[in-house]
């Protein structure tokens, strides 16, 4: 319990003299996340959007296969990134590994699949009310696309949300592709693995805190500025 | 101005689920002037004889051959649904968005707009959105979006439903107007007072199969079928 009371101060504490350190990591795991995110997200609304439109042989498959992997072990996913990755590896001739950039590709394969699902879930919704008007428009395929992601807008917002929850609190396969380098690739979950591990708990602690904090004030900080829940059910 | 999409040719045009046949095979053919009223009971197959036309519905067999390559043909018709599909977009976007796919610039677009809700008389709502317009204001807005590309021909599919007299009233006018400018009209109606005000000709579906087709007035004073004639009194036919 003292732990636990010692963590919350310290962190208290860290946020209120912006402690150097704390900042740095703060901000390379926003860095790293946010850019995961939007890389993930590029590719992941208009996939689901497809699935959502088009009808394909494989698009039962695709779908079974992006739900599957939704629950893919972060840890594996490192593991696969660093044999990529590393000097042996096919893409070694990159340098990339123990690199941010590393770790915003694992990030990417982590939350691509999850983005992907659940935006195909709500905008199959969607489709189902426009299918017939955007048919009768003669709309294009790429069009009918344009149409769900921008009428879809908040809905997809919700499944990037999800993808930064994912992403952010994400430890396995960071660590393993990004190797924890002080002022190089450390960032809030690996740097709680470790003092963890040092047994620093209330250090701990305090970046636990931050992490929380950080992940509510960024879920806040889209929920204002996309005005969900202002201007009506969607 | 008589539009290049007529006459229209229906052949063996066959429309079906699975092994069921719901249209057809229908032989008609449609000419450039009028307003042809879709009638007959419930599970006639009137949605999906329109839809059929449109093209929104695949033809399991026979062809449907209008006057002008079919892609003109698409771009020159329009649909009014049933229920009205709002996008989730103010009625100002709703009805900008057909302009747009058409490629008109956003000025262009939006004064067009403006003048088209003005019309329908949602001047005053042009930033609501459009998915909480009560359901004669959907129904007004939807065909407003369906007019605004000025098409040659416009599908409508019961478009008076659960409306009341005036909402009925104001949707009539619009298609009275679009009509006299030259806009072929194809709609369905249960609304026998209705078919009687705006057809020229009638089009009397029986389970999928054209059971009449003439100008209105003879169908309504002196029907050819039993059926035909059943149904005009009120009669339940099946």
């Amino acid at each position: 319990m003292s732990d636990l009371l010692s963590g919350m101060s310290q962190a208290f504490w860290m946020l209120l003299t912006l402690d150097a350190d704390l900042v740095e990591i703060t901000l390379r795991s926003l860095r790293v996340t946010l850019t995961a995110l939007v890389i993930a997200s590029v590719v992941a609304l208009p996939l689901g959007a497809l699935l959502a439109v088009r009808r394909f042989r494989a698009r039962r498959l695709t779908i079974a296969m992006l739900n599957a992997l939704m629950g893919l072990p972060p840890v594996v996913v490192g593991l696969v990134v660093y044999v990529f990755l590393s000097r042996s590896g096919p893409l070694g001739v990159m340098g990339l590994l123990f690199t941010p950039t590393a770790m915003v590709i694992a990030q990417v394969i982590i939350i691509v699949p999850l983005i992907a699902s659940i935006a195909h879930q709500a905008l199959r919704e969607l489709w189902s009310d426009y299918h017939d008007l955007l048919i009768s428009l003669n709309t294009t395929q790429f069009q009918r696309v344009q149409a769900l992601i921008w009428d879809g807008r908040r809905a997809l917002l919700t499944a990037a949300l999800a993808g930064f929850g994912r992403a952010i609190g994400e430890v396995g396969a960071i660590m393993v592709v990004g190797g924890n380098i002080d002022h190089h690739t450390r960032v809030l979950t690996t740097a709680i693995a470790l003092e963890t591990g040092k047994g620093d708990f209330a250090l701990a602690l305090g970046l636990g805190f931050v992490l929380i904090f950080m992940a509510i004030a960024v879920n806040l900080a889209i929920h204002v500025i996309g005005r969900t829940e202002r201007e009506g059910r969607w | 101005m008589v539009s290049n999409l007529f006459p229209v040719v229906l052949s063996g045009a066959t429309l079906r689920r699975g092994q069921k046949a719901l249209i057809g095979p229908v032989d008609l053919t449609l000419q450039a002037d009028g307003v042809t009223v879709v009638i007959g009971p419930n599970g006639a197959g009137k949605t999906s004889f329109l839809r059929m036309l449109h093209g929104i519905a695949r033809l399991g067999a026979g062809s449907i051959t209008w006057s002008c390559d079919p892609l003109e043909a698409r771009q020159k018709q329009a649909f009014v649904f049933q229920h009205p599909v709002m996008m989730r977009r103010s009625v100002l976007g709703n009805l900008i968005y057909p302009l747009r796919l058409a490629k008109m610039a956003r000025p262009k677009a939006r004064a067009l707009a403006i003048k088209a809700a003005q019309d329908i008389g949602l001047g005053d709502a042009l930033d609501r959105p459009a998915p909480f317009l009560s359901g004669g204001e959907r129904q007004k807005l939807a065909l407003a979006r369906a007019l605004i590309t000025k098409p040659d021909l416009l599908f409508l599919d019961e478009p008076c439903a659960s409306l009341d007299g005036r909402a009925t009233r104001e949707i009539e006018e619009i298609l009275t107007r679009a009509a006299t400018a030259g806009t072929r009209l194809i709609m369905s109606t249960h609304d026998m007072g209705q078919a009687r005000r705006l057809a020229t000709e009638t089009l009397f579906l029986l389970n999928g199969n054209i059971h009449e087709y003439g100008p209105a007035s003879t169908f309504f004073e002196r029907p050819k079928t039993a059926q035909a004639c059943a149904f005009l009194k009120g009669d339940i036919v099946e």
